[in-house]
């Protein structure tokens, strides 16, 4: 069969087993979709524990406030990132919508470990830093998972990309939502471990969800 | 398709490439055709599309048979050597048909099809260059295993026909039973459409995807 009849051949049965089909919703519409998610999770941990002492926090050290705000911004923009580079044909600058708030994120957080201990705060020792690192793990593989699940309807021509987004979002989220019930003072010890939970929601998601949304 | 609209629809890669002294012979025959012309192109592109996918099989014929120029030019682009470039363009039909659905017509459609074309080309890029990895020339091949005696050529053939039957057995059913009447029976379309009760379009859609499956596996791809 010549090339040119083979192609014939397929599009005449491609459109022999045409069948209709629904639209993918606009990503930004699917990123909210997502958030809500997310929020309703905030909301569950809002109810149980209160916003007093993250406000407390937050009043004494606005670096904590500002780096909060990063983290939340990162969760949002890096969703949104993720769900339009998965659609095909969207320009590749898409990835770098999450960067400024990243650098806020991580340069806030960073700056609130140099300064003083907060008085009448409990320091966080290795023990309960360990906790943070437990939360932030936890609640990323449900976002990410859900995330993956959304994305995979796409066709994201860019999975490994697609896949650090889809963790980078998560795992800004469940550090946003860890600081709802974070009632400790920041060290360079539980920075740390943030950033090392965060490095294993990333690096977990460019692995696995690199190769799950490749074959989507 | 005919050689006249495979001509004309080559014409909007011009503004979607990027410079290149490659590009610039083959692309003279083209470079010609006026911006808006292109960007008409592209629109009645994305009216057909949007029309398939509401299931207009007409305007998807128009769309896909405009497309295979669009394809070749991408994949060319990627450095896809003559003799692969139809595969690209079998294996972004494909695609394209599996992912009507991302398609926006407030878009381009070119862009989106440029995207999925340029990734499917990469693809078949890497399949080779893994191929050529494993695979020995010929004189170094006989220099090493001329002594090889017949007893352990025949056991290597059938142990690749067991992988291949375990690999069949692998394949969805709709898959199998491509594989099963057209390649392992040798029927025709139509004796195998009579017997399987699909139409004769499912059955080549599946084995053509059957056999893309098989040669993922068999040769470690993804």
């Amino acid at each position: 069969m010549s090339d040119a009849s083979r192609h014939d051949a397929l599009i005449d049965a491609l459109g022999a087993e045409l069948t209709p089909v629904r639209r993918l919703l606009p990503p930004w519409r699917r990123a909210l979709g997502w958030l809500l998610v997310v929020s309703a999770i905030a909301a569950v941990l809002f109810m149980r524990y209160g916003c007093t002492t993250m406000l407390r926090r937050w009043d004494a050290l606005p670096d904590l406030g500002v780096g909060a705000c990063g983290g939340v911004i990162t969760a949002i923009t890096a969703a949104l990132a993720a769900f339009v580079l998965a659609v095909p044909g969207r320009s590749l600058k898409w990835a770098w919508l999450p960067v400024p708030s990243t650098l806020l994120w991580i340069g806030a957080s960073g700056l609130g470990c140099l300064r003083l201990h907060l008085p009448g705060t409990p320091v966080v020792d290795m023990h309960v830093a360990n906790d943070c690192l437990i939360f932030i793990t936890s609640y990323s593989v449900p976002l990410s998972a859900l995330m993956i699940w959304l994305i995979r309807r796409a066709c994201p021509l860019r999975p490994v990309m697609t896949a650090v987004l889809i963790g980078l979002a998560s795992a800004a989220a469940s550090a946003s939502l860890l600081e709802i019930c974070h009632s400790y003072d920041a060290t360079a010890s539980d920075l740390f471990l943030h950033a090392l939970a965060i490095a294993i929601v990333i690096g977990a998601n460019a692995a696995m969800g690199g190769r799950l949304l490749s074959r989507a | 398709m005919s050689a006249s609209s495979s001509l004309t629809f080559d014409g909007p890669w011009v503004l979607l490439r990027q410079p290149s002294s490659r590009r610039l012979n083959s692309d003279k025959a083209v470079s010609t055709e006026t911006p808006s012309a292109s960007e008409q192109a592209d629109r009645q592109r994305a009216a057909w599309m949007a029309a398939a996918q509401a299931g207009d099989q007409r305007a998807y014929t128009r769309v896909l048979n405009d497309s295979v120029a669009l394809i070749r030019a991408v994949a060319r682009r990627q450095g896809v050597a003559v003799d692969a470039l139809d595969d690209v363009v079998q294996e972004t039909l494909l695609t394209v048909h599996r992912v009507r659905h991302t398609y926006d017509p407030t878009r381009s459609y070119d862009a989106w099809l440029a995207a999925i074309a340029a990734r499917r080309a990469i693809d078949i890029l890497r399949s080779h260059g893994r191929r050529e990895q494993r695979e020995v020339h010929d004189e170094f091949a006989f220099d090493t295993h001329a002594d090889r005696d017949d007893a352990s050529a025949g056991a290597e053939r059938a142990q690749e026909a067991q992988r291949l039957r375990k690999a069949i057995k692998t394949l969805s059913p709709g898959q199998r039973e491509a594989v099963e009447q057209l390649g392992l029976k040798e029927r025709s379309l139509a004796e195998a459409a009579e017997q399987t009760g699909r139409n004769t379009g499912a059955l080549k859609v599946n084995l053509h995807r059957a056999l893309k499956t098989l040669r993922d596996r068999l040769h470690g791809e993804p």
